[in-house]
């Protein structure tokens, strides 16, 4: 069922000889568990040195890493993280099947070129850069061609926050705007865009010194206005038009334009006293006179150095994504009171990212082709502390269990019931379903702070929605051409139908628990298709298919 | 058919599908058993409604006016109960001030708006390494777990949700509703209610394995989730949320704006024994940077003030506000001084939180602000005094210590005071 290449075949089964040996003689050296290194097939040594970095972290604290995830775990999960959907019942069986040793680093590969991996990482900064909810007077659609095109092309991180922040134009003809226009929902002298910036793209949040000095750490107030200087030499136009059919006015389009703001910006102390901010950004001091472009004077200094903020940024925004944690907690606020949990690793990850010139792929590469990546997300006694659900720093020592993202759910309910062959493959009008089907997720809120919580993950609306939504109720369709019409009339039994059932929903086939609860319903059921809706529609809202692990 | 499987499907399901049999007498006896419970709620379940005005509303001119100062604006004073005088626009509540309390000292150091409404929800300021519980959460968790009548959620968010149950686990979290009550994807057909019982059955096996192979809370918490929203869809509380039901003359009384909607909706669905209730003043926005006075002159008072008057009203005869606390506030209040726009900015060193019901002692106006708005004059609060205040007439004992996934010890109320003059 799950079969292991030979090669994982002997490096698991040697981590259940060491783990035996290590809890007989308790006093045999942790973390020694796998007497082979593991490797997916790649051969980059900077793979290496992330799995002897994290291993020695298991060294330090004593605890056993869980077993390399079997084939069809670790297939789903990197599908999921890679381009957002599960796999599909062929690629689950055509890769269990496969004795190829190096097939976990091919199949990477294969999902970074997949078109899929573009529209993945789009949703997904799309998200971060304008909210799920998009604001008014901002342009989705632009957003989403700059960053399909950033992601298409593989852009230099680098550039892209160079374009970002230092974006002007037409939200339609500049896409980078958007993110700008987002951030300017209030006339508040550009300290949402501050706030904004330095967390995103710098990983660092100085948005409460905006009103006093850093509580935890040494950022004064002042910092947090020299970062705002740099964003003051600009504001937004909406231009409006007439609406033929109504005569009345509408929005047409907003753009970003450039001011000819000069010198220091104000603040207010506590006190009450005011005080002057330059544009000074790690104490390089910008000529505050007129005529200087301050957003590309910032844009330059902030990929100045070795290992520029925006590098560790980015490189712990990645690890947190693919692996749940990042190496600080969240992963935006890597200050210098939130120490991050292996240093050593997350500054060589920065610099080696800095020598590649910022390919995001090749971080995605790293970090996939990792040990701890392949790890199955069980765990046992033997690192049940490296829990950071419950606050403990993580260890990486087993993969974490993620939630979906919505656009997740949404794609893999698609391949889940086939729907992405009979061709959907309209890449507009697949969008512009998936954004109705997200619309009810979204509240509406009142709050000017741009608050980008939704009612999804984890609540009683997504459980509802899973159990008597549209999107549930066509799954489990037994029109004439649905999935499980289309079983219904194929060859073979019961137990050769289940089996399919779970294989495209969990990637799996079932245990025979599930087979025999399976079949039983089905003998209890007035007609078989009742009970293929009734089993499939169980398959899709149990915790196994919701979550990404 | 199980009739205890792990969703809840117990004695509405058991009714749901015995129902469909025929089988009347159990029916009969549950609902009269149900129909007695709900007079208990009426008179003994304490509860708060939280009305939030989200941006932050200028008290100034609505609480604790300034007349004679610079800082004062257009709107005049007018009396209520005793000295205590509020801003002309609120006539109505004016009426009914003596059921109602202001904390005209409130002092909260947070003015952005994310951190001010952390704040003034949880009673900490934001912290990078916990997510505190939002009080609701608090109160759900200390409250709502002991109804065990309660099959709906015990933290419900009207208009919208603020802040999450942190630590306290999504059990807990804020469950959100529209103003009209409608909750999507909750109502199905018979058939799909005759088949629940064994979808959840084939779902409790699937569930249950992938629990025990040890991959987290989450799995676990999934399938709590799961039995809340079963309960959810199968209770006769689900009543409570069809808030278009009630009289016209008592829906225009309130207030016919999602506001007066949410308020009458609450009312419900403290009357099922749900004991916090938030709802967004969605009267229009409160982060008045501009037009301050026309604003709220025109648009936001006028139905603020008619939504909490019949509130009070509404409450009192139906003898629920002994046992209903009404808290009205946003995450901070507004600059004393009126800027160029003619609007108010952010200001959390001095403003005013009304409070009422819950067998306080109503009618007064505690602490003070300087002539000028800015100073306050003796005692200032904290938003862990405030919550303190509540707890107490809620019965929430307030040496209650929550503790973090982490283990650190979190006093309820981040160890606020109730404020004497109001409890007596």
């Amino acid at each position: 069922m799950h079969r292991f290449s030979k090669q994982l075949c002997v490096v698991f089964a040697s981590a259940i000889c060491a783990s035996l040996l290590v809890s007989l003689a308790d006093a045999a050296p942790p973390a020694a568990s796998r007497a082979k290194a593991f490797s997916t097939g790649s051969f980059d040594p900077f793979v290496d040195y992330i799995n002897g970095q994290i291993r020695q972290g298991w060294e330090d604290n004593e605890v056993e890493p869980s077993p390399i995830a079997t084939d069809a775990e670790w297939l789903r999960r990197v599908h999921l993280d890679l381009i957002g959907q599960i796999p599909s019942t062929e690629e689950v069986e055509q890769f269990v099947k496969d004795r190829d040793t190096a097939k976990r680093s091919k199949i990477i590969d294969k999902l970074l070129d997949d078109p899929a991996y573009v529209q993945n990482f789009t949703n997904v900064w799309t998200n971060l850069l304008i909210g799920r909810r998009t604001p008014r007077r901002v342009s989705r659609n632009g957003m989403q061609k700059f960053l399909r095109e950033v992601f298409a092309k593989n852009r230099p991180w680098n550039e892209v926050v160079q374009d970002l922040v230092s974006a002007e134009g037409h939200f339609e003809e500049n896409g980078a705007v958007n993110y700008l226009l987002a951030q300017m929902q209030n006339n508040d002298e550009a300290v949402q865009v501050t706030a904004a910036t330095t967390r995103l793209f710098l990983g660092i949040q100085v948005q409460c010194t905006q009103c006093h000095n850093h509580p935890f750490n040494d950022w004064k107030q002042n910092q947090f206005w020299e970062y705002n200087s740099f964003f003051r030499q600009m504001r937004r136009i909406n231009h409006r038009k007439t609406d033929p059919k109504t005569g009345r006015q509408v929005d047409d389009y907003s753009e970003v334009v450039a001011t000819g703001f000069n010198g220091p910006v104000y603040y207010e102390k506590r006190s009450g006293l005011m005080q002057v901010a330059y544009p000074i950004f790690e104490n390089v001091k910008v000529d505050p006179e007129a005529g200087v472009e301050r957003r590309k004077e910032f844009s330059k200094l902030i990929v100045q150095g070795e290992k520029p903020l925006i590098a560790s940024a980015i490189v712990n925004r990645m690890w947190g994504y693919f692996i749940g944690y990042g190496f600080t907690r969240p992963v935006d606020d890597m200050g210098p009171h939130n120490p991050a949990s292996h240093p050593e690793l997350l500054t060589k990850m920065s610099e080696e990212l800095v020598k590649k010139k910022y390919d995001l792929k090749q971080l995605a590469r790293w970090i996939c082709n990792s040990e701890a990546y392949n790890l199955t997300s069980q765990f046992g006694r033997k690192n049940d502390i490296d829990s950071p659900e419950r606050g403990e720093t993580p260890l990486f020592s087993h993969m974490y269990v993620k939630n979906m993202t919505a656009e997740q759910l949404y794609d893999s309910l698609i391949v889940a019931t086939g729907a992405h062959k009979s061709g959907q493959s309209n890449w507009e009008r697949a969008e512009a379903q998936r954004r109705r089907w997200m619309g009810q997720f979204m509240v509406a809120f009142d709050s000017d702070s741009g608050d980008d919580s939704t009612t999804f993950n984890g609540t009683i609306p997504q459980a509802l929605m899973m159990m008597n939504g549209d999107l549930t109720k066509n799954a489990i369709s037994a029109d004439k051409g649905s999935y499980l019409n289309q079983l219904l009339l194929e060859k073979g039994n019961d137990q050769v139908k289940i089996r399919k059932m779970f294989m495209s929903t969990l990637s799996r086939y079932p245990d025979r628990r599930e087979t025999t609860s399976a079949q039983r319903l089905i003998g209890s059921s007035k007609d078989k298709l009742t009970a293929y809706q009734d089993l499939y529609w169980a398959l899709l809202n149990s915790n196994e298919f919701v979550f990404n692990h | 058919m199980t009739i205890l499987n792990p969703y809840g499907m117990t004695r509405r399901h058991f009714l749901n599908h015995v129902a469909g049999a025929a089988t009347a007498i159990p029916t009969m006896h549950f609902l009269s058993h149900l129909e007695a419970n709900a007079s208990q709620v009426k008179k003994q379940q304490k509860a708060c409604i939280l009305i939030w005005m989200a941006g932050g509303p200028p008290t100034i001119d609505i609480w604790d006016l300034k007349p004679g100062s610079k800082n004062g604006g257009e709107f005049k004073p007018i009396s209520t109960q005793g000295d205590m005088q509020i801003s002309e626009h609120m006539p109505q509540t004016a009426k009914v001030m003596g059921d109602l309390s202001l904390i005209r000292s409130m002092s909260t150091r947070e003015a952005d708006h994310a951190r001010g409404t952390y704040y003034m929800h949880s009673a900490y300021v934001p912290n990078p390494t916990v997510v505190h519980p939002t009080f609701g959460s608090v109160v759900s968790y200390e409250l709502g777990s002991r109804r065990k009548e309660l099959d709906i959620p015990s933290f419900i968010s009207i208009g919208g949700s603020r802040g999450s149950a942190g630590f306290l686990g999504m059990a807990n979290s804020p469950f959100v509703v529209s103003s009209d009550g409608s909750i999507q994807n909750a109502e199905i057909n018979m058939t799909e209610q005759q088949r629940l019982g064994q979808r959840l059955d084939m779902l409790q096996v699937l569930e249950s394995g992938f629990i025990k192979s040890k991959r987290g809370e989450s799995a676990n918490s999934h399938k709590d989730i799961y039995k809340k929203a079963v309960n959810l869809m199968t209770s006769k509380q689900m009543e409570a949320f069809k808030v278009d039901q009630e009289p016209e003359a008592l829906k225009e009384a309130y207030g016919t704006g999602n506001f007066g909607k949410g308020l009458l909706l609450a009312r419900r669905l403290v009357e099922v024994g749900v004991p916090f209730i938030e709802v967004s003043a969605s009267v229009g926005s409160w982060d008045l940077h501009q037009g301050v006075f026309d604003t709220l002159k025109n648009q936001n008072l006028p139905q603020l003030d008619k939504g909490i008057s019949a509130l009070v009203t509404d409450l009192k005869q139906r003898a629920m506000l002994d046992d209903v606390t009404i808290v009205c506030m946003g995450e901070f209040g507004r600059t004393p001084r009126i800027n160029q726009n003619v609007g108010r900015d952010h200001w959390a060193a001095s403003w005013t939180a009304m409070v009422g019901g819950g067998g306080l002692k109503n009618g007064q106006a505690v602490g003070k602000t300087d002539s000028n708005g800015i100073g306050i004059e003796g005692k200032s609060y904290l938003p862990g005094d405030l919550w303190a205040t509540v707890s107490h007439s809620l019965g929430i004992p307030l040496d209650i210590v929550h503790t973090s996934k982490r283990g650190r010890p979190m006093k309820l109320a981040n160890g606020g005071t109730p404020i004497k003059e109001l409890i007596g």
